[in-house]
């Protein structure tokens, strides 16, 4: 099979780009990227479809691949692929709006469930670990006041001895 | 027959179309739904008797012979799938008109509801009817735009925040989808999967590998297998009880059929991928079950059981075994009912509460002891305890893992039993905090004004009713258990082997089978 050069740099390009764009945390730029990629696999099945063909009349058969015309399913394909494409994106940017209206920000937002329980634990931990730091004191205290007494034993049974 | 075949996808389209005709009459809307979901119910029970008596049924749309035509192919595994599926959608309708009666006629945008929910059903018995890749996509993006609609009707703010999630996930993994297929159409200059399960049989080992693993990618993001996942809890719990309820029961489950389709059919018996499946079902098990484990709302530790139990599919399809792959069909099928029945009764919990968080719910068995049995029969059986349909499944699948006794096998075994018993944890959890314990106050509803009412003491019948039907469903899978193993036996004969399948297709082709067969 032999591809066009051009057309596979092209894909790699558009699918850098729209990965990249995609990576963003700005709502508009992951949509734009979202394109970029979608536009990189219509591309790419255009490739898969092999080299361009003579133009479907009778009688013409001088494509500059050599003879025979282009194969047509994957151009029927692609079609069906950006009418998707299309209605998806608008749905996309529709959402993308109404985020905008709602908090006037172009940002994704983390998910909120998890965050809180992420603090949730956080916090927890920080108990946990206060409460053992007390526990630790409160078992050194401990510890003094029974060696302490230990020591006024000894100097009572000195005393005593004495 | 072969009239029925076209049916399920046919008569949900044409629904949806007159459904919107009638958008202001919201009773003509209810009852055409429903006539509509039944009469695909009732063509996919006969479809199913027909295959299974026949064998696998073929029909060319358009009179177009296979390799230049688009086919519809039901063998036994989709047929069952179909007939599982077009049963929840017909429950979970019914639930959900059950609450937008109670809730007062909201037009607006539940007007959208009824044609979209038939859209989604024909984008879900098409993807499983479809003999064609590209086909296939087109259901993906019916069903997934679809469920855009129904995941963020209404378009509040936690919907739109999760809704976009959802949405760019979905559709990354439908470009690479794309990807995949024009690749898949440069290796073998053909998109109808019988054609090209014979073509990729030329093609060298290493580029069907790339083929096989992008596709298990692909796929691997809808069934949100590890570590494809994070999109799923994040998005499902936002949506209105019923939508989540379909979400989990079946969207997940689409991909769950795609990958055993694609795997088993496309690139049959391949050493790597079923290592790789092997590891990931392990993983995702496990992980899945240990997410649900923190969580205080009701819904997202029902959504991380999700994720975890899909482990169980890949494993059995890992195994590349008839037994295994008949376990991992039947398990599909549990999973199915016993996710979608739960989710029913979250939403029946949230709205007798008024919260789904577990740390403010409590003592509803007293209040509501008939909720408490709804939830204590699936949740049981979720964790696979006898003699509910989740043991009969994981019986099935474990004797094949054992019985395949490689290392990997037996491993992720073991992880299956962890996990059964973290999931019992998991649901004896929410059983403690949310029925037992003293009655907690009811959560006056946040958000008045969207579709959903909540911190309501009544429960509609046509609700509970259709929960009840949803259990009494589930129980009849233990009752059924043994014809029911058979048939997803004979469905895994007919997986295992591509020939089957190509020769339906493609007749005359001479296959040599390939492959296939136990690993």
């Amino acid at each position: 099979m032999t591809g066009n050069l051009t057309l596979a740099l092209l894909i790699g390009l558009l699918y850098t780009v729209g990965t990249y764009l995609l990576l963003q945390r700005t709502l508009t730029r992951i949509v734009i990227g979202l394109a970029m990629l979608g536009h990189g696999a219509n591309l790419l099945l255009l490739q898969a479809g092999g080299a361009a063909g003579a133009v479907p009349f009778v009688g013409r058969t001088d494509g500059p691949a050599g003879d025979g015309t282009a194969d047509p399913l994957p151009q029927a394909m692609v079609l069906t692929a950006i009418v998707i494409t299309f209605g998806v994106s608008a749905f996309l940017l529709a959402l993308a709006y109404r985020s905008w209206v709602l908090t006037q920000e172009d940002e994704v937002q983390d998910d909120v469930e998890d965050r809180r329980v992420a603090r949730v634990f956080a916090l927890e931990e920080r108990r946990l670990a206060a409460e053992a730091k007390a526990r630790r004191a409160r078992q050194a205290e401990y510890d003094d006041d029974v060696s302490e007494p230990g020591a006024d034993g000894s100097s009572g049974d000195a005393g005593r001895a004495s | 027959m072969r009239v029925l075949l076209p049916l399920p996808v046919v008569l949900p389209l044409l629904g949806a179309s007159v459904s919107m005709l009638v958008a202001r009459r919201a009773t003509a809307q209810r009852v055409l739904s429903v006539l509509v979901l039944i009469g695909v119910f009732v063509a996919a029970l006969a479809l199913l008797l027909h295959v299974d008596a026949e064998g696998t049924q073929v029909v060319q749309l358009g009179g177009w012979a296979a390799p230049a035509g688009i086919s519809l192919v039901a063998d036994r595994l989709s047929a069952l799938l179909l007939v599982v599926s077009a049963g929840v959608l017909l429950t979970v309708l019914v639930y959900a008109i059950g609450q937008g009666v109670a809730d007062g006629q909201r037009t607006g945008p539940l007007a959208v509801f009824h044609p979209s929910y038939l859209v989604l059903s024909a984008g879900i018995a098409m993807a499983f009817l479809t003999g064609d890749l590209f086909n296939l996509f087109v259901a993906f993006e019916v069903m997934l735009i679809a469920s855009y609609v129904l995941l963020t009707l209404g378009g509040g703010r936690g919907q739109v925040r999760a809704g976009m999630t959802y949405v760019v996930t979905s559709l990354l993994a439908s470009v690479l989808l794309v990807t995949v297929i024009g690749l898949v159409y440069a290796a073998t200059g053909t998109v109808n999967m019988a054609d090209a399960a014979v073509k990729l049989q030329d093609v060298p080992e290493g580029v069907r590998l790339a083929l096989g693993l992008t596709m298990l990618v692909v796929f691997g993001i809808k069934a949100a297998i590890f570590p494809l996942f994070s999109w799923l809890p994040d998005s499902y719990p936002t949506a209105p009880a019923p939508v989540t309820a379909v979400f989990a029961g079946l969207l997940t489950k689409v991909g769950v059929y795609a990958v055993i389709r694609t795997q088993t059919l496309l690139f049959p018996g391949s050493e790597v991928i079923g290592d790789v499946l092997l590891v990931l079902g392990a993983l995702t098990m496990v992980v899945g079950i240990l997410g649900a484990l923190v969580q205080d709302d009701v819904k997202r530790v029902l959504s991380f059981t999700i994720v975890s139990h899909i482990g169980y599919m890949l494993f059995g399809l890992g195994l590349y075994s008839v037994a295994g792959l008949a376990g991992a069909v039947l398990y599909t099928v549990h999973h199915i009912v016993v996710q979608t029945t739960l989710f029913l009764v979250a939403g029946l919990m949230e709205r007798r509460e008024g919260t789904s968080s577990m740390a403010r719910s409590g003592g509803l068995q007293h209040v509501a002891p008939l909720l408490a049995v709804l939830y204590l029969v699936p949740a049981l059986s979720l964790a696979g305890i006898p003699p509910l349909s989740g043991f009969v499944a994981k019986i099935g699948l474990f004797q094949a893992g054992l019985a395949d006794g490689g290392v990997l096998a037996v491993s992720a075994v073991v992880a299956g039993t962890v996990t059964s018993l973290l999931t019992l944890y998991a649901v004896g959890r929410v059983w403690t905090q949310v029925f037992w314990g003293p009655v907690a106050e009811v959560v006056a509803d946040r958000d008045a004004g969207d579709a959903v009412d909540v911190g309501i003491a009544q429960t509609p019948p046509l609700m509970l009713g259709a929960t009840v039907a949803a259990v009494v469903g589930m129980l009849s899978i233990t009752v059924v258990a043994g014809p029911l193993y058979g048939l997803a036996e004979r469905a895994a004969q007919d997986v295992i082997d591509p020939g089957v399948y190509v020769t339906a297709v493609l007749p005359g082709t001479p296959t040599g089978t390939g492959p296939g067969g136990a690993r």
